[in-house]
């Protein structure tokens, strides 16, 4: 009984772990009606300073708060990738992650602030 | 008589001293400094958005690569004729990478008029399968539990578990040794605004009895959805409210609703600076389920404690 349940249990570790193996989201992948999404909170200025503070509380801690990266594993986030992806590239990344290469997924933001972090994003770019 | 009499005084004596043994003391101030100093120097916690303050159920949402939550969950019930009790689950929960979140639990309880018990200890490790963000997001969860039959923190209720098992008194359930693997299948969306979860739980004792097995389900929603750009404690952002639902579902030989608990339980979690307070109180849906049970949780983060530890005296 108890190899069972082991043998159990391992064929429920390996399937999660074959399954991890999947291909992760890249921005490549970006299906083209979100890539041609627009920021619905674009011409509120206020929302940059929304999302600074989401940016402090969310992601300061592995970009850095001058969102420069760590050097390493961590990439800073005033890039030309960044510059020229679209609001929409951004949204989605930030609701996909890539779980594969240590970005979480942050579908657990409300939409509204995953924007109000792209307005934030595009706002330090300059 | 007399006699015996001196002899418990002499005990007393004896563990008055021992309990107040200067080098213990010493021992005891050394202990409490060298935490103060540790707590000191770790990151400090940070404050993290939208958290799901669900007590039972699990979302999909996983711990971020590095960083180390530190959660104590407190169940605080009485079931008929028996004394209240207060069980405390501290949980600490790493994520190893963007797809694994590995925990250990340490279980304890205090039962008024009885005793103060550690009860035992869970090792969980939560996979996420799919890297991609779907419609519905499977998370495969496996726990190995060691724990007393004294353990009254409800983490789960599965198989035929109800009001009886935790009227028994402490004395007899601390015997009970329980060696269990727990499986559990958690499918969880976020939806607008909303995380709806749905776990459904197989456990089996490695000792020879069947498998159990049990559900929790649960649905928040943040107050406020838009950020309000202003650092605050009381904005409407900063609380997220809901309700979880959870039971047994008997075993392999009675599938059923009846003959087991079921409770439902509005939640509400509030966002600190320095970490999540959460409360629900769950009612029983049944006469095997107690009539109510109140919880208290309070988590905190330290952001990317590997890489604070690899900076401060590890190799990189």
């Amino acid at each position: 009984m108890i190899r069972r349940t082991l043998g159990i249990l391992c064929l429920f570790i390996s399937a999660g772990l074959l399954l991890c193996a999947a291909s992760a989201p890249r921005w490549s992948k970006i299906p083209a009606k979100d890539h041609n999404r627009t920021n619905p909170l674009a011409s509120r200025p206020e929302s940059i300073s929304a999302g600074a503070l989401i940016y402090k509380e969310n992601c300061g801690q592995c970009h850095k708060a001058d969102a420069m990266g760590d050097g390493h594993k961590k990439p800073g986030l005033r890039s030309d990738r960044i510059k020229s992806a679209t609001d929409g590239d951004l949204e989605w990344f930030l609701r996909q992650g890539d779980l594969g290469h240590g970005m979480p997924s942050w579908s657990r933001l409300p939409e509204a602030q995953r924007w109000q972090l792209v307005s934030y994003l595009r706002s330090i770019q300059n | 008589m007399r006699l015996k009499e001196s002899h418990i005084q002499q005990a007393r004596l004896h563990v008055f001293r021992s309990s107040y043994h200067p080098r213990r003391k010493f021992g005891r101030l050394l202990s409490a400094l060298f935490f103060a100093a540790l707590i000191s120097a770790l990151p400090s916690p940070t404050l993290k958005a939208q958290e799901k303050p669900y007590f039972v159920t699990y979302s999909h949402d996983l711990e971020e690569p590095g960083n180390l939550e530190i959660e104590s969950k407190t169940a605080l019930g009485q079931p008929p004729e028996s004394h209240r009790y207060g069980a405390l689950a501290t949980e600490l929960e790493y994520g190893v990478t963007g797809w694994w979140t590995s925990e250990l639990y340490l279980d304890g309880q205090t039962t008024g008029q009885e005793s103060t018990l550690f009860t035992g200890f869970r090792l969980e490790n939560r996979f996420r399968p799919l890297m991609r963000e779907h419609w519905i997001n499977p998370v495969l969860y496996v726990e190995f539990e060691n724990i007393t039959g004294a353990d009254k923190n409800m983490l789960e209720v599965v198989g035929h578990d109800g009001q009886a098992d935790l009227a028994e008194p402490n004395a007899d359930t601390r015997q009970e040794h329980e060696h269990e693997a727990e499986l559990k299948l958690i499918l969880s969306s976020n939806l607008k605004a909303w995380n709806i979860s749905e776990n459904f739980i197989a456990e089996k004792n490695l000792g020879h009895e069947p498998w159990e097995f049990g559900y929790a389900l649960g649905a928040a929603r943040p107050l406020r959805t838009l950020g309000s750009g202003k650092p605050c404690v009381f904005c409407l952002e900063k609380f997220t409210a809901g309700a979880e639902m959870y039971g047994g579902l008997g075993d392999v030989a009675s599938l059923t609703l009846g003959d087991t608990s079921h409770y439902v339980a509005p939640i509400v979690g509030w966002q600190l600076p320095v970490g999540r307070l959460s409360f629900s109180t769950g009612f029983g849906l049944n006469s095997n389920s107690l009539d109510r049970v109140y919880r208290i949780g309070w988590a905190s983060e330290l952001p990317q404690i590997g890489t604070w530890f690899r900076r401060n005296g590890g190799t990189r």
